[in-house]
């Protein structure tokens, strides 16, 4: 089986119903994409698949051939510049854990959503956890990503 | 050997009850099921034999494989006592969720096993989405979801025929049948809850009192 991440051709050997976060952890060695509940329900194992975000965990890689996946080391693109000058700028990481997740769900968000308001915020970002609860500060850094895209 | 014949006798009895018990009382078969039109052919006036035929479709209608998606709010429900989605999804533009958290952020095309996980499984479809919000069911009585059903100012368009296919054919609907490890489907099959609706149109699609 074949699949692509971060524009990188990968033949893997395992079981199609293998969930894609073991394949880029264990197989292909990305190890930026995290393990939090492994059953989609905080957000820690967020990608992007042909550009929308997908939760790796509980998608099996049988889904994924020909499709275009990227991962935290591989984002890119001005949202994700934006994303990334504002959460060093506001200093958002605690543990960081969450935070590969939190920051593909915000580009993701963005992507779609220029100007997101707070409830935007809120219901984009609702299906990432952060134990740290550094969410205001990740609301904030979302603004102020938003705010250097414009112009 | 007389008495070790009949302990294994009796080890296999009680091994055949202890598998075949919890499983026959815990589909209920009675409410499980749902009845064929003919059995509903005792019932002479024409009107209360739609009206009952619905109230069969009714098991399915109002089964929370089907009713957790026809919120009547912006947030769908899950589990067999229909609890709130978590994650806090809302249903945004188009039923499909917000930006950067879309139904198909979780949702794939078909049910993802978890065998470690306590939920078994992630439901999945190619259509996954939310009833729009005029076709929502939550909180309404059978006869108020009837009529909506037939109206198609609130059933996107639909003549009986188009609602039929819905029902009968829809894959999406059908996902109701096949909801993955940990979830109970719907009553039935899907085939014969097309056939109890297109029984309940050809009698006139009365609907029961709301």
């Amino acid at each position: 089986m074949r699949i692509s991440v971060n524009g990188q051709a990968h033949d893997l050997d395992v079981d199609p119903e293998t969930p894609l976060l073991w394949a880029l952890r264990d197989e292909i060695g990305l190890t930026g994409t995290k393990f939090g509940c492994g059953m989609a329900q905080c957000g820690a194992c967020m990608v992007h698949v042909d550009g929308m975000p997908i939760r790796s965990c509980v998608t099996p890689v049988s889904a994924l051939e020909g499709r275009d996946i990227v991962t935290i080391e591989g984002i890119s693109g001005k949202e994700a510049d934006a994303v990334r000058q504002a959460w060093v700028a506001l200093d958002v990481s605690q543990c960081g854990y969450c935070q590969s997740g939190q920051i593909m769900s915000a580009v993701a968000l963005l992507s779609v959503e220029p100007k997101p308001d707070d409830k935007a915020i809120n219901d984009g970002m609702a299906g990432n956890i952060c134990r740290c609860a550094t969410y205001p500060k990740i609301r904030a850094a979302i603004h102020a990503a938003a705010k250097s895209l414009e112009g | 050997m007389k008495s070790l014949l009949a302990l294994s006798i009796a080890g296999l009895v009680g091994l055949s009850v202890a598998i075949i018990g919890p499983v026959a009382f815990g589909q209920q078969p009675a409410t499980r099921d749902l009845r064929a039109p003919v059995d509903f052919a005792s019932i002479q006036d024409r009107t209360q034999r739609s009206v009952a035929l619905f109230e069969e479709a009714g098991k399915v209608i109002t089964h929370p494989r089907c009713a957790n998606c026809h919120p009547a709010g912006d947030r769908p429900s899950q589990g067999m006592d229909m609890h709130p989605h978590n994650p806090p999804v809302v249903r945004g533009e188009g039923n499909m969720g917000a930006p950067g958290l879309q139904c198909t952020t979780c949702h794939g095309e078909k049910n993802a096993a978890i065998p470690t996980s306590s939920i078994r499984s992630i439901p999945g479809n190619p259509q996954w989405h939310l009833a729009p919000v005029e076709m929502a069911w939550q909180g309404k009585s059978l006869g108020a979801i009837c009529e909506q059903i037939k109206d198609p100012a609130r059933n996107g368009g639909r003549d009986l025929a188009k609602i039929h296919e819905h029902m009968a054919s829809d894959d999406l609907v059908g996902w109701g049948w096949n909801p993955g490890d940990g979830r109970e489907p719907a009553p039935g099959t899907q085939a014969r809850f097309g056939e109890i609706i297109q029984a309940w149109i050809d009698t006139g699609a009365a609907c029961p009192k709301p």
